[in-house]
């Protein structure tokens, strides 16, 4: 549904957008994941023929945004960046402006409009001018905008952006809803969002894809994937640091915290030597000598795996980068 | 082609509607009959000049929508842009066209019914004398073209910046020069160090010298061909504009 090859955008000097490829297909959500200035939004506008690309092409249901981009737009609900809206208007002739730009009107504009506003929840205030409404409130009307024609692609710029922890669990709910017949492609900087509602995640740093995977497969990167929590019974949490980090396939130890008679533990496994039974070595090394209280196997965290990959000076995992002699673009190879 | 009148058309309304809805209508319209009034009938010397026309009135058109009409053309594109409501109008299946002469003709609609409301003034005219209709219908017409003209300079400045106030001024400004260049007070001193034909060719680009024909009654092609084509071009930079800010 969404085909994204090479994108790059060049703002001058500055290059925004770095030679970004990727796909979406019907039922997929995708989540754009990137720290600020990243280049999402432009990527974004970019898929929605809003700005031109400086090079590499986008397509949407095979329509490629610059030759034919009514084409590809009638196909798009677009939310953009701050969720802009008239705000002189109300919101019933707002959403009848957007789907008569939709080509609907008569009593199918009628129909389009009252089923958004069924959706997106705004009955309430359906002839109230935009500019007395709440900042969820406008937000959702432009959501609503973008579903009038209901598009085979959704493109949000961070759809739950100034929502409160009830309109974000209403949005999200509604995105996983709809991506099971829709392509859908959504940015954020909250990591429990691709979580909670992506089928796929990429991100994205500094105009370039650094990590493309299932949130599942991106967690699995983290340095904590795999870890053992434990804690166990014994007189001297260093006897159990030093027993553990001797045994083969263990990355490091740490100490979570210590008491007279119990201390609990976090080892960490080496990725490199990783064969599936790590679990088992480490309870019993333990299980020799001590006894365990309590115990967990740790699936990783996407924020760590996030800040690995969108921090410039960390170590990043050698096996998944080229950088190019400049030292100006980051590309994944995996 | 239906469905590309169609978007002008919808555009268009949007826009027209966003006049009425906010206090800017009826203060344009209020002022402009106000100041179209006052000028007509003191400066316009409506009464001494003893005959059935409205000269006085169609005399100081150009002056009066020199400040009047950059007031409403001035938030065309530079409020889409500061709100960032053009992000969503260039990303429905529109082209930059349709949206550009929607915006434009909401407003030059806009315009006509504030023109329009002046009847009084035609009323009066035709109550006390016996008028030629015929020239004060072309006067209108001019006016109405005027007023297009100096919005179509408005669209583009508005374009250049999210500022409404320097679209404002640097609209102002150029329609101004549009004035000037065939202003007889400016030509005189032009023609003072300068061949008779330079002077004619600089005229040549004065809305005034072009109005001059249809409050004389005479509607010319040569002058309507003028004001379209001033109002197309300057229609065609804002669209070459948009282009620019959007290609960064």
């Amino acid at each position: 549904m969404i085909q994204v090859e090479n994108l790059t955008k060049a703002f001058g000097p500055k290059t925004a957008v770095d030679r970004v490829s990727f796909t979406v297909e019907r039922g997929e959500v995708l989540g754009f994941l990137g720290p600020n200035g990243a280049g999402k939004s432009t990527t974004m506008r970019m898929i929605t023929g809003y700005i031109p690309p400086s090079a590499g092409r986008a397509a949407v249901c095979g329509f490629d945004v610059v030759e034919q981009p009514i084409e590809a737009k009638r196909r798009i609900g677009y939310l953009p960046e701050s969720a802009p809206s008239y705000p002189e208007m109300t919101v019933e002739s707002f959403l009848g402006f957007a789907a008569e730009m939709r080509g609907l009107h008569g009593a199918d504009r009628k129909k389009a409009v009252h089923r958004v506003v069924e959706t997106c929840f705004l009955d309430s205030v359906l002839h109230q001018s935009i500019d007395t409404l709440s900042k969820g409130f406008r937000h959702r009307t432009c959501l609503a905008q973008a579903l009038i024609h209901d598009p085979e692609v959704l493109i949000m710029d961070e759809p739950t952006d100034g929502l409160d922890p009830n309109q974000k669990h209403e949005v999200r709910t509604l995105i996983k809803r709809m991506g099971e017949t829709k392509a859908i492609v959504f940015s954020t900087h909250i990591l429990e969002e691709v979580e909670a509602a992506c089928t796929r995640a990429i991100i994205i740093d500094r105009g370039a894809i650094v990590a493309n995977g299932t949130p599942e497969e991106l967690k699995s990167r983290s340095e904590r994937a795999g870890a053992v929590l434990m804690t166990v019974r014994s007189p001297s949490a260093t006897a159990v640091a030093d027993a553990l980090g001797k045994l083969a396939g263990v990355k490091r130890c740490e100490v979570l915290s210590e008491e007279p008679s119990r201390c609990a533990i976090r080892v960490y496994p080496d990725p490199a030597r990783a064969d599936g039974a790590f679990t088992a070595h480490v309870t019993d090394e333990v299980l020799e000598r001590w006894t365990i209280e309590q115990l967990r196997t740790e699936e990783g965290r996407l924020d760590d795996v996030f800040r690995a990959l969108t921090r410039p000076d960390t170590a990043r995992a050698a096996d998944t980068r080229v950088v190019n002699t400049q030292g100006t673009a980051t590309q994944v190879t995996a | 082609m239906t469905g590309a009148w169609a978007n002008v058309r919808a555009i268009a309304k949007r826009e027209l509607t966003g006049y009425f809805d906010s206090p800017v209508a009826y203060v344009f319209i209020v002022i402009y009959l106000l100041l179209a009034g006052f000028f007509t009938f003191t400066f316009g010397a409506f009464f001494d000049r003893g005959e059935a026309s409205l000269g006085a009135f169609f005399m100081w058109m150009p002056w009066l929508f020199l400040f009047l009409v950059p007031a409403v053309g001035m938030r065309l594109w530079s409020e889409e842009r500061r709100s960032g409501t053009i992000e969503l109008l260039l990303t429905f299946p529109v082209t930059p066209w349709q949206a550009i002469l929607g915006k434009f003709l909401a407003s030059w609609l806009f315009i006509g019914i504030a023109l329009a409301l002046t009847f009084p003034v035609w009323l009066t005219v035709n109550w006390l004398g016996d008028p030629d209709n015929g020239v004060i219908f072309a006067g209108y017409v001019g006016s109405f073209l005027l007023a297009g003209t100096y919005l179509a300079v408005s669209c583009l400045t508005s374009a250049i910046t999210r500022n409404q106030v320097v679209s404002f001024i640097l609209s102002v400004v150029l329609c101004l020069g549009l004035v000037l260049v065939g202003f007889p007070p400016v030509t005189d001193i032009l023609a003072r160090f300068s061949a008779p034909q330079v002077v004619e060719a600089v005229a040549a680009f004065s809305v005034l010298t072009h109005f001059d024909g249809f409050q004389k009654g005479v509607i010319d092609s040569r002058n309507l061909v003028f004001f379209l084509s001033v109002i197309g071009f300057a229609l065609f930079v804002t669209g070459v504009i948009l282009r620019g800010h959007r290609a960064g």
